[in-house]
């Protein structure tokens, strides 16, 4: 039972905190006391909720109680005297004291789309922008946050110290960035949302960033309907998410034509896939729009022969019109071989091979290409390459399996 | 309002930018910044200005033994030297980064945009 309630505690810990630093960060106008405020908030509930249980509005709860404390501790500080009265004449746009409305969710939803746009500012360096999503939306501690970027808590400790300091010494705007400037601000929020979820991809250990990614995503296309960016992001997040229970089997990758396509999750593709059709309907195409778009293709297919080939280079054309970056041209590469042969498709990697020559995955398709081509040694050579570039154990595991099958395949025609 | 520092960087062997530049090209950069300079002071931006002599002109002094050393040439011998700045006047990052966008562009130099601090209470 104490276990139950530790674990719904917990939980519930989760689901509140962004919202609660976000609206005391604007009571307060400091990240720091903000977080300090929540935090013996959280103190405080973990010791009243296991017996008196959790309030109706755990939320609300947590942000009264954390203002309340965080208006005592100023009081009793003389740098606070000045802070507190500017707490009496907060703004009417503000949660009144004393009575945080948060049935009516308005303002506290505009204090979370704040907090975002101010912990992705482009001013702060991309890994900073990552730490502070992470620990003040995503409410994740210090420690998560470290083990999610293989550095030591000290190290990140420092890292969030450094960029909290940065927002407050240089003003870094709490705000919503006006119109002409939401595009690109919007795009700084959404890469680092996607890079939250693309850190958590293939590695179990670090499964919390993937379900995370998602949670802040959709929190995004919430707060901000109608950008068409954010709920491809969310739409390619879960279309990717679909297919993780196939992706490896016995701690092995399993390539998407071997991959048992009943174990990919129905749910997330329906919800995935309606979100790419209100898109296609909506026709403000951009990138990750294109991406869902692409994974939706996938999704659609009961087996990769099935799969409608000329669609995804059609896509795939349309994104490199917009992002016209060395992978995306690998990715339809690949394609085009699957319509027109591997002979085709090398053509089309050689084109990209000098740009793409530090990245594992270029070196893993010319490797397939050529091993289809009956070319054996350039095969091996090429997945002998992509092993020594791969990142993870279970990446070299594959293109070691890789290497051994092109050594097994029948005799290439002899060499004069 | 805070008060931001626009530190535009120059190329070491400084001034090679204008002395490359024809008359021509001369009169529009300093048009640009005259401009730039002007619409500063409309809108209340403007604090202060200077532009420095090159790093070749500097001198760094630093306590020695109760005493004082001097040595010829800038702190750090770097490719690239503060070779002038404005003190601007904004309410925050994205308004003085505005500001910092704007210089960019009239002297087609990369800026260093920093805060100054504040005395609490000041």
């Amino acid at each position: 039972m104490t276990d139950r309630h530790a674990t719904d505690v917990e939980r519930v810990f989760r689901e509140v905190y962004g919202q609660a630093v976000a609206t005391l960060v604007h009571l307060l106008g400091d990240i720091t006391l903000a977080e300090d405020a929540v935090q013996e908030a959280f103190v405080l509930a973990t010791d009243r909720w296991p017996s008196n249980g959790i309030p109706p509005n755990p939320a609300g709860w947590i942000i009264t109680t954390a203002r309340n404390r965080a208006i005592d501790d100023l009081r009793r500080s003389a740098r606070g005297r000045e802070l507190t009265e500017q707490l009496g004449a907060v703004p009417s746009t503000s949660p009144a004291p004393g009575a945080v409305n948060l049935s009516e969710d308005g303002p506290v939803r505009d204090d979370q789309l704040r907090l975002i746009f101010t912990c992705c500012h482009p001013a702060l360096r991309m890994e900073h922008q990552v730490a502070l999503t992470l620990r003040l939306l995503g409410g994740l501690s210090v420690d998560e946050v470290a083990r999610s970027f293989l550095v030591s808590e000290t190290a990140m400790a420092k890292r969030l110290v450094r960029a909290k300091y940065k927002i407050a010494a240089a003003k870094i705007p709490y705000r919503v960035p006006a119109e002409a400037d939401l595009p690109e601000r919007l795009r700084s929020v959404l890469s680092v949302l996607y890079l939250i979820y693309n850190t958590g991809v293939d590695d179990p250990e670090r499964a919390l960033l993937r379900s995370e990614g998602i949670r802040l995503a959709r929190a995004l296309v919430e707060l901000l309907p109608d950008e068409p960016e954010a709920a491809g992001l969310l739409a390619l997040m879960l279309l990717s998410e679909s297919r993780v229970p196939a992706r490896t089997a016995e701690g092995a990758v399993v390539l998407l034509g071997d991959q048992d396509r009943t174990r990919w999750d129905r749910g997330m593709i329906e919800e995935g896939q309606a979100i790419v059709r209100a898109c296609i309907r909506r026709d403000l195409p951009g990138p990750f729009q294109l991406q869902a778009a692409i994974q939706a293709v996938h999704c659609d297919a009961d087996s990769l022969d099935a799969t409608d080939w000329p669609q995804l280079v059609a896509l795939y054309d349309h994104l490199f019109s917009v992002m016209p970056t060395p992978v995306v041209a690998l990715n339809r590469a690949i394609a085009v071989g699957e319509i027109e042969g591997p002979a085709a498709a090398l053509t089309a990697l050689d084109a990209i091979a000098a740009d793409l020559d530090t990245y594992h995955l270029m070196h893993a398709a010319r490797g397939t290409t050529l091993r289809r081509l009956g070319r054996r040694d350039e095969a091996r050579a090429a997945f002998e390459r992509a092993a020594h570039l791969a990142p993870t154990e279970m990446d070299r595991r594959f293109l070691a399996q890789q290497i051994e099958g092109s050594a097994e395949d029948g005799a290439t025609p002899l060499r004069g | 309002m805070s008060q931001y520092l626009l530190a535009v960087h120059t190329e070491a062997g400084g001034g090679s930018h204008e002395q490359s530049m024809t008359p021509e090209e001369m009169q529009s950069f300093m048009g640009k910044v005259v401009a730039l300079e002007a619409e500063m002071k409309a809108t209340g931006a403007f604090v202060f200005t200077g532009r420095l002599h090159d790093a070749d002109a500097a001198t760094v002094v630093r306590p020695s033994d109760g005493g004082l050393v001097m040595t010829d040439g800038p702190f750090v011998e770097s490719k690239e030297h503060i070779g002038g700045f404005y003190i601007i006047e904004a309410d925050d990052l994205d308004a003085a980064l505005v500001w910092a966008g704007k210089v960019v562009e009239a002297i087609d130099a990369p800026i260093e945009v920093r805060p100054f601090f504040e005395m609490p209470g000041a």
